[in-house]
């Protein structure tokens, strides 16, 4: 099978940018039989359009497809109404969900940013910034599957008295006498946040890095005025850098919510949705494979879309207002 | 200027002399806490990756027997003995396979469509130019669940459920919104006077593109590529759904994920395997960090 697997990868990356780069000549060549006022009309089009198709057929439509299918029954053979949106309402398996999701969509953002925020500035004022950033950065290349493995070996749990093996209830056990080691994942009080906590290490670099950005974008006249002025370090951040900084939290900010909002590989790897740790998109993926109900599956894609329309109806408006400035 | 860009990047600015100037010994111990702060935030992420690269060389009974930590005090005791189990009997290297087989044509392609669409909206003029590119910008944040049910139906349909080119496709059609979008604003920054002096000389869009647009945007090439790369590599959502559940076509983060699944496994063996599956992406960012933080910066308004 090896063997197989390389040669198919040998033509994949010969074969590949032969097709791209033949595409391209094949539309030129069809463009300059036109009649050159036509060109200009018609080249774009052919330039734009493998990318139109492809969106609308793997996003547009199958987005609108969702919305229909989500009013027929499990195979998809019947009208039902708002059956499934009932059913959504009322089960408790599914509520527990969308709970989930909302404790997500708050706490992600928050704690992503605050820990970013602090990573930005705290690293700006050492000189071995950059390897700090470096280090903190790093979990971005990371994927949720061995994030998820990641963390499941830091909250492991070893009963009382036995040699604790996960790095927290090492910690917890070694530092506090007679502190007893904790089931982070499997307790309800705790095994959310064990996931927020894990997403958290996942994503803060990259709030890190666009929020450095920002705080380059700040005047150093500016806070050394204020210094100047007799401001102490921790006025400076929250009268001047902060407020400046402000629209880049928001970006960052929305990021994480729509990060929270789809939230899935680390549930999968972590607890796969047990003891009440189910998320909006783990719970669709049950009721694709596990229920095979076609009609739920749909209509909790369609709650998780409603939930990231303002988020993109927020971007395009502000794309469209950098645009009628940028101009 | 400021005292800040002379004295380099990160460094605080010295109190002006207008100001009675405390001792250097006394700002460094005002910096003490600063330092802290700064090495436990590293020690705090750094732990959890270490945790798991000091259990994936240790024996299976010590790993189940006692913490990681104890590992680093002589006597030392470090096998490579859980690689070469994941990597021959759990079929971890045909996994490896799958997952390039899958990242490196979808990362190409994304990289080729986008860079047609992207130079298209940013320098040929179109009635509806700027409507098709409002609606990419709406389509970056549409989450892909809301696009799982009807695709795989169609997949279903025309036999593309299991195969490289299905997944090849997902990829693409849900990567093209961020990567198109990030090319475009680059090649908008472009300057004109070298775009028309080419057109002046008779240079064909085509020959324009590729001796032109796509030489002087290598940065901005190389960082979607790399982005798009590390995204592929790290899916799992699409791969469980569109390869469904076939062992033979599996990535690692399905394999990987299979193995946490299954239990029985050692945490020797599940530590050993996730650093496989992490191996590609770290190499990438620790050699490309630059175009990682472009790309990223570039297309904030995505993750």
């Amino acid at each position: 099978m090896l063997p197989e697997r390389a040669a198919q990868l040998a033509l994949a990356v010969l074969l590949v940018p032969a097709v791209l780069v033949l595409y391209l000549a094949a539309v030129e060549g069809a463009v300059r039989v036109l009649p050159s006022r036509r060109q200009g009309q018609v080249r774009p089009w052919l330039w734009i359009g493998p990318a139109i198709v492809l969106v609308a057929v793997f996003l547009v439509i199958p987005a609108i497809n969702t919305a229909y299918l989500s009013l027929l029954n499990s195979d998809s053979t019947a009208f039902v109404g708002a059956d499934n949106y009932r059913y959504a309402a009322s089960d408790p398996g599914l509520l527990s969900a969308i709970q989930n999701s909302l404790v997500w969509l708050i706490s992600l953002p928050l704690l992503a940013v605050t820990a970013g925020l602090a990573m930005a500035v705290l690293t700006d004022r050492v000189p071995y910034g950059r390897a700090a950033r470096s280090i903190l950065f790093l979990p971005i290349a990371i994927s949720a599957v061995a994030a998820g493995v990641i963390w499941r070996f830091m909250y492991d749990y070893r009963p009382p008295g036995a040699a604790q093996t996960g790095t927290l209830n090492g910690l917890l056990t070694g530092l506090i006498p007679g502190a007893e080691p904790q089931t982070w994942l499997i307790n309800s009080l705790t095994n959310n946040g064990a996931l927020i906590v894990a997403t958290v290490w996942m994503q803060a670099g990259f709030c890190m890095i666009v929020l450095a950005a920002g705080l380059k974008g700040i005047p150093d006249e500016l806070l050394e005025a204020a210094r100047v002025d007799g401001a102490n370090e921790w006025q400076l951040f929250r009268r001047i850098t902060l407020p400046l900084l402000m629209p880049t939290v928001t970006v960052v900010a929305t990021t994480m919510a729509i990060i929270a909002l789809k939230a899935f590989d680390i549930v999968y790897v972590m607890t796969n949705g047990n003891f009440d740790t189910d998320v909006i998109a783990t719970r669709m993926f049950k009721e694709l494979f596990s229920a095979r109900h076609y009609g739920r599956a749909s209509a909790i894609a369609v709650i998780l879309m409603a939930a990231v329309v303002p988020i993109m109806i927020w971007n395009l408006r502000s794309f469209r207002q950098q645009q009628a400035g940028g101009r | 200027m400021t005292a800040r860009a002379e004295t380099g990047s990160g460094a605080v600015a010295p109190v002006p002399s207008a100001v009675a100037a405390p001792s250097r010994a006394a700002v460094g111990l005002r910096r003490i806490p600063l330092h802290l702060a700064v090495l436990l935030l590293c020690a705090a992420w750094l732990v959890p990756s270490l945790g798991l690269l000091i259990s994936s060389v240790r024996p299976g009974h010590e790993v189940a027997t006692t913490g990681w930590w104890t590992a680093i005090v002589p006597p030392l005791s470090f096998t490579i003995e859980n690689y070469v189990q994941v990597l021959t009997r759990r079929d971890l290297g045909l996994s490896f396979m799958n997952s390039l087989l899958i990242t490196v044509p979808a990362t190409m392609l994304t990289v080729g469509v986008a860079a047609y669409a992207a130079y298209a909206l940013a320098w040929m003029r179109s009635r509806y130019r700027d409507w098709v590119f409002l609606l990419l910008v709406a389509m970056l944040v549409v989450p892909i669940q809301i696009t799982l049910v009807p695709v795989l139906r169609l997949f279903n349909a025309v036999g593309l459920t299991g195969t490289f080119v299905g997944i090849w496709l997902v990829h693409l059609g849900f990567g093209l919104p961020f990567a198109i979008y990030l090319l475009r604003n680059f090649f908008a920054q472009l300057p004109s006077e070298m775009l028309e002096a080419a057109a002046i000389d008779g240079a064909s869009p085509f020959a324009t593109f590729f001796r032109i647009v796509l030489p002087t945007s290598v940065p901005a090439l190389a960082s979607l590529a790399i982005l798009e790369l590390v995204w592929n590599w790290n899916d799992l959502l699409a791969a469980l759904i569109f390869l469904g559940g076939r062992k033979d076509v599996a990535p690692l983060t399905v394999a990987v994920s299979n193995l946490v699944a299954s239990h029985g496994e050692g945490w020797q063996l599940l530590t050993a395997a996730a650093f496989v599956s992490m191996t590609l992406p770290l190499v990438v960012f620790l050699t490309m960090q630059r175009y990682f933080v472009q790309g990223i910066l570039g297309g904030s308004v995505k993750e």
